[in-house]
């Protein structure tokens, strides 16, 4: 197996999701210390889009705004400064929906906003709007991989590119008939800010590499069920490890054959 | 950065299967783009099909990955003896060294569209035959790769609209340096579908007639499908003369609207200046530049005045989608191999079905081939909600 090992430091968390609304909201619940009730995820409102944008803004990028700002603003950062890395298994599901049904009738004009929405880094275009960031962002799809990838994505900018780096990892549901083939239960997104080097805000330093293990599954059947439904929630095995202030190595879900190693050391 | 070495690379377009017939195509100055017969579509546009995409049969193993961008995936790998040159360097890395980056802005999505006209009159349940994963998913093409090749490394699509195979050369950069990988097979593959050319419709960016880049009557693009590819490796100390290497990569966000560019441009200047200065290079070392020079009014402007505030009037320039037409996420991509077989026969593609330059623009905009020596290029892409990425390219020699 490859030996590659990549550093950094987690500066800052964004979570929302069913039953979890912010990093320190949920903290309790990931430890292990609250029971995780089941509600649907509560998306806000994105304040900092002007107001034509946010009236355009579908679930995918009040779920990117939301988690991406916490991650930054517990890292103590300027958005504007960040480069990023995003990721999503599926995109504006409703927004696909949308244009195929239109396409599939006798009228197939479709809405000038429809179709730029309709792009995979939509949600990453309004982010950059959002917060007048310059910087790069790689937009990426790795079907249920597509945590594993984003992860893997940042990693390397973190090391090769000396560049403090903020991952977004958010899925939204589809609506029939695309629920049935893609049962995407909820919207659900993490974010985190990952640094080259130890600072006033780091919470832990990890250590990543790839792996033939087995994943690590969630003790509390609510969240494995979420780990297993959305492709983002494949980081919550971190997640809770922080959260339970433990140190060791965890090993997230990436491909059939190949997942990714994390050795946990608290800050 | 480091130079990688481009060993390999093949594209396939509407001007042609596989290298020779591409660069027949550029010599001759002959355009693939024709009045849009795709399906059922009803636009009164030009289009770039590539003929024969619904012919390519994939393995029966790999049947549930069937929809019109795989197929196109398939043929374009089996142009140069590229899946050849794949095999061979999974024999010499090992399968799980070899990292999957494809381009593609809408995937298998045609399939999707088709199978909305065949919900269940009851139910309204897609069909049977409808695969999400293999099919509709943005990955499917780098899965489906992932799969005919048997790699097991890591594998990403990247997906930022018009600019998504520009970028994989950037996370194969980073991945090749981290050392996770020891090779990257890159690329970028777009078809046709309804998605796009309804909704180009939508935002009056059509053109009716074949697109006409940095016309001073332009009236917006042809949509175009290609795939193309390249193996990246680590440069070894010899090389031949005419060994095409990845110098430089440059990438930003406009931070400005979904559709429109910056109009100064100012997202495009400064992933061309971050791919200069990746490369250690200053603009008189670039010898030709492919614009992304889509032919619609906004585009061309805004790429214009960041050109020429970076580089002046000096350096020869023009879009090669008069030819190919916009092929969206496999623009970067095929661009990519059009900029390697410039530099290996020393042919400046000229622009084609451009009359009469907008006199606004102040470029050296070729409507002619031009013939020469070259030894370093540059290829832009920019894309829907601001995403930009600037490739530099060089001969060993």
């Amino acid at each position: 197996m490859n030996t590659t090992i990549l550093t950094a430091y987690i500066d800052g968390i964004g979570l929302l999701g069913p039953g979890l609304s912010g990093w320190p909201g949920s903290l309790a619940i990931l430890a292990g210390h609250q029971p995780h009730l089941g509600l649907a995820t509560v998306l806000p409102s994105p304040a900092l889009l002007p107001p034509a944008e946010r009236r355009r803004s579908g679930a995918i990028v009040k779920l990117t705004l939301a988690t991406g700002l916490e991650a930054v603003a517990a890292a103590g950062l300027d958005p504007a400064m960040l480069p990023c890395v995003y990721t999503s298994s599926s995109g504006d599901g409703q927004n696909c929906h949308e244009i195929c049904q239109t396409l599939a009738s006798s009228d197939r004009h479709i809405s000038p906003t429809r179709f730029h929405n309709s792009v995979h880094n939509a949600a990453a275009g309004y982010w950059s709007i959002a917060t007048g960031a310059m910087t790069p962002i790689s937009v990426l799809c790795a079907y249920d991989a597509s945590f594993g990838a984003g992860l893997l994505e940042t990693m390397t900018q973190v090391q090769v590119d000396n560049v403090t780096t903020l991952l977004i990892a958010c899925d939204t549901t589809y609506p029939e008939p695309l629920h049935h083939a893609r049962p995407i239960p909820d919207n659900f997104g993490i974010a985190m800010v990952l640094a080259p080097a130890a600072g006033a805000h780091s919470l832990a330093r990890i250590s990543v590499s790839l792996s033939s293990d087995d994943a690590h599954t969630l003790d509390d059947e609510a969240l494995e069920q979420l780990r297993l439904g959305i492709p983002a929630a494949r980081g919550l095995p971190l997640l809770c490890a922080l959260a339970q202030g433990r140190n060791g190595r965890i090993v997230l879900d990436y491909f059939e054959h190949l997942r990714i190693a994390v050795d946990i050391t608290l800050c | 950065m480091k130079p990688l070495l481009l060993s390999h690379f093949t594209a396939t377009s509407c001007i042609g299967r596989g290298l020779d017939q591409t660069l027949d195509a550029l010599r001759l100055g002959r355009s693939g783009l024709a009045p849009c017969a795709f399906e059922t579509v009803a636009l009164d546009t030009f289009v770039g099909e590539v003929a024969g995409v619904d012919e390519v049969q994939l393995p029966p193993h790999l049947a549930a990955f069937n929809c019109r961008n795989n197929r196109l995936a398939l043929l374009a790998l089996m142009q140069d003896d590229f899946a050849e040159a794949v095999r061979a360097a999974a024999a010499k890395y090992g399968h799980q060294r070899i990292g999957v980056f494809i381009g593609t802005s809408t995937s298998g999505i045609l399939e999707t569209e088709l199978a909305y006209r065949r919900r269940d009159p009851v139910s309204g349940a897609l069909p049977d035959d409808f695969h999400y994963r293999t099919q509709h998913n943005t990955f499917s093409v780098a899965d489906f790769t992932r799969h005919y090749f048997g790699l097991t490394g890591p594998a990403v699509v990247v997906s930022s609209a018009c600019s998504s195979s520009a970028k994989v050369f950037s996370s194969a950069r980073r991945m090749m340096a981290a050392g996770l990988i020891d090779a990257a097979l890159v690329g970028g593959v777009d078809t046709l579908c309804l998605t796009t050319l309804y909704g180009f419709n939508s935002l009056g960016l059509t053109a009716t007639a074949a697109c006409r880049p940095y016309d001073a009557a332009r009236d917006g693009i042809s949509i175009g499908e290609a795939g193309a590819f390249a193996l990246l490796e680590h440069a070894p100390a010899q090389l031949s003369d005419d060994a095409i290497l990845l110098l430089g990569v440059g990438e930003s966000s406009d931070a400005y609207h979904m559709s429109s560019p910056h109009p100064e441009g100012l997202g495009a200047r400064i992933a061309m200046q971050a791919a200069l200065s990746m490369a250690g290079l200053t603009p008189r070392d670039i010898d030709y530049i492919n614009l992304h020079g889509t032919a619609t009014t906004s585009n061309d402007a805004a790429e214009g005045k960041a050109v020429a505030a970076l580089f002046g009037a000096a350096t020869p320039c023009s879009s090669t989608k008069g030819a190919t037409g916009h092929t969206l996420g496999a623009a970067g991509g095929l661009e990519a191999v059009i900029c390697a077989l410039a530099l290996q026969h020393g042919l400046l593609p000229a622009g084609l079905n451009t009359r009469q330059l907008d006199p606004a623009i102040q470029l050296d905009y070729l409507l002619a081939n031009r013939t020469q020596a070259i030894a370093r290029v540059m290829s832009n892409s920019f894309g829907f909600g601001g995403t930009n990425c600037s490739l530099i390219f060089g001969r060993a020699n």
